[in-house]
């Protein structure tokens, strides 16, 4: 388990982390999101014990990161980040030089590394320098280096970022598959990666915590949750019987009024009606769906000071 | 094995991963020999020892130690990757002695490399061997002295070029304060204790008393005190301004 507990982090007078409270319990796979110089990264730092608060705490499975650090380094992997790497070595040797760091030794550590390499799909670059690698690459020498260890907690800072599509989605599937007992921190400005990854996502914004609720919390507080997209081929007055329709707060067209947005009451459900409009009136369908809700307007909203529902 | 070799290990690893190793000991091996030969008068002297060596390494360190010093812990807080390490269950203090003995064993291979320097005086004559390995033991002492003020340095700063400038400074004051010039100009007006503790700081009188052959323990201690003095301080620096 961590525990932060009143974190604040001043650079002179500037407060980049601002009174931070929070627990992770093992199985939680936390992000984090925010704007660009929000606090993540200098959050992450204080609690893999890289930076000192100016007040507050941070306990990982009772080890205090001040006081007790070697210890709560043990059990901690971590990716800083822009996953930095010593330049002049090939992956092999970075990565059997972690691994002896981490206690291994002959064989053990021989498999360690093998497991890694296999896992973030290496062994193609392994003998060349890591200043000659592609930013990929080097993201995921890192994510190797964090993992090797097979740590109990994982703190990534934006583990995806400069990763082709296939990777992110390795990536994201190597994150899923982590043994369940596990504790995840990563931060990312990927919004799909939280509702993929994540059982638990915060939202910091000027150092302070603005939300920390589920993925799909989240997106139920967009104005698009439980909307229904729908698209005509013509529109003959479906604009004004979907109005009428019970349930239905507003409805909002583009496209000549063929495109149609039907946005519900709170907690009202518009499916089944729709769809037996539809078939009563016989119209011609190109779309029909029911939206989740937009991480990205949640995001914006939250982060901008403005208000959801708007 | 601790940690402490296995942060040893990759550091010296990395001297000969990259031409700074054979670049350093090349122009060492260069320089000790113009030095020697030419302006040391190693043949003129007519005697069968390596005073003419030995003189000139406190000089050749002011600009060949902060040269491989500099890139200690500038280079680390500059890439990143002292995030890294720190964040890694390393103690403090077995990276800062693993990085400083990494580089001071650097330098030990550079000094035996002028191996043929001994060999030529035993051939043209019948040197103090004794002497000898008493200078060699000097010129380390020495050169683990330079690395250490030249670690604290670079721990202070991401940019070598300060690190190696700055060190070139603290070291040459080091050197200075035991020579003749400056002490005659202290002479006179300032107390006399302060003059001797002046000379006493000095790298050059320490050095000088070994590489002739005296090996009193004192001196050697002096540069022990030295070099545990600047690595203790390069700890304290780097734990205030690891993240700056
Ligand atoms: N060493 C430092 N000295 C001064 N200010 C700093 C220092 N490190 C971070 N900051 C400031 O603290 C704030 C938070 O930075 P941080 O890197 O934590 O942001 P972030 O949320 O990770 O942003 P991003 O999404 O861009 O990675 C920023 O305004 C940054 O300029
Ligand atoms: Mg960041």
């Amino acid at each position: 388990m961590i525990t932060v507990d009143k974190l604040t982090k001043q650079f002179g007078p500037f407060t980049a982390v601002d009174d931070l409270s929070f627990t992770v319990n093992p199985g939680e796979v936390l992000g984090f999101l925010g704007p660009n110089g929000a606090g993540k990264s200098t959050t992450m730092k204080m609690i893999t014990g890289f930076l000192a608060p100016s007040s507050g705490q941070v306990t990982v499975y009772g080890h205090n990161t001040l006081d007790d650090s070697l210890k709560a380094r043990e059990i901690m992997g971590y990716l800083p980040e822009g996953a930095p790497s010593y330049g002049d070595m090939t992956p092999l040797k970075f990565l059997r030089f972690i691994a002896e760091v981490r206690g291994f030794r002959g064989k053990e550590l021989t498999r360690r590394v093998q497991t890694v390499v296999d896992a973030l799909q290496l062994t193609s670059v392994l003998n060349q320098t890591i200043d000659t690698l592609s930013k990929g690459f080097k993201r995921r020498v890192g994510l190797a280096q964090a993992i090797i260890h097979d740590p109990k907690v994982l703190v990534l800072d934006e583990p995806t970022d400069g990763l082709d599509p296939n990777q992110k989605h390795e990536v994201r599937k190597l994150i899923q598959n982590l043994s369940k007992d596990k504790i995840v921190i990563i931060s990312t400005h990927i919004l799909e990666e939280v509702t993929a990854v994540c059982t638990r996502a915060m939202i910091i914004a000027g150092g302070k915590l603005l939300v920390d609720d589920t993925p799909q919390a989240l997106e139920a507080r967009s104005r698009f949750h439980g909307a229904i997209r729908l698209t005509l081929t013509h529109a003959g007055g479906a604009l004004e019987q979907l109005q009428a329709l019970d349930g239905v707060k507003s409805v909002e067209s583009s496209g000549n009024g063929l495109s149609l947005i039907i946005f519900p009451e709170t907690g009202a459900s518009l499916f089944l009606p729709i769809n037996d409009l539809l078939q009563k009136n016989n119209w011609e369908v190109h779309e029909f769906h029911v939206e989740k809700g937009k991480l990205d307007d949640v995001f914006r909203a939250i982060t901008s000071g403005g208000d959801i529902n708007e | 094995m601790s940690n402490f070799t296995v942060v040893l290990k990759r550091e010296l690893a990395s001297y000969f991963a990259t031409p700074l190793a054979y670049v350093f000991i090349v122009i060492f091996l260069m320089l000790t020999g113009v030095f020697t030969f030419f302006l040391g008068g190693f043949f003129e002297n007519g005697q069968a020892d390596l005073w003419a060596f030995f003189n000139f390494h406190p000089w050749l360190y002011l600009f060949l130690v902060p040269a491989l010093s500099m890139r200690l812990w500038s280079e680390e807080r500059k890439s990143g990757t002292i995030e890294l390490l720190m964040t890694l269950p390393i103690s403090l203090r077995d990276m800062v002695v693993g990085k400083f003995l990494a580089a001071w064993l650097f330098t030990g291979i550079a000094l035996l490399l002028t191996f043929p320097l001994w060999m030529t005086v035993n051939y043209l004559g019948d040197p103090d061997n004794g002497a000898i390995m008493a200078g060699y033991l000097g010129s380390w002492m020495m050169s683990g002295a330079f690395l250490s003020i030249g670690s604290c340095i670079s721990a202070a700063t991401k940019n070598q070029v300060i690190a190696f400038i700055l060190t070139a400074v603290v070291c040459f004051l080091f050197v200075m304060s035991g020579f003749n010039l400056v002490q005659e100009w202290f002479t006179g007006w300032a107390l006399d204790w302060v003059v001797d503790a002046i000379a006493a700081l000095s790298f050059l009188t320490h050095f000088n008393a070994i590489a002739k052959g005296v090996l009193d323990l004192r001196d050697v201690l002096y540069f022990i005190v030295i070099i545990i003095g600047w690595l203790v301080a390069t700890g304290i620096v780097l734990d205030m301004k690891k993240a700056d």
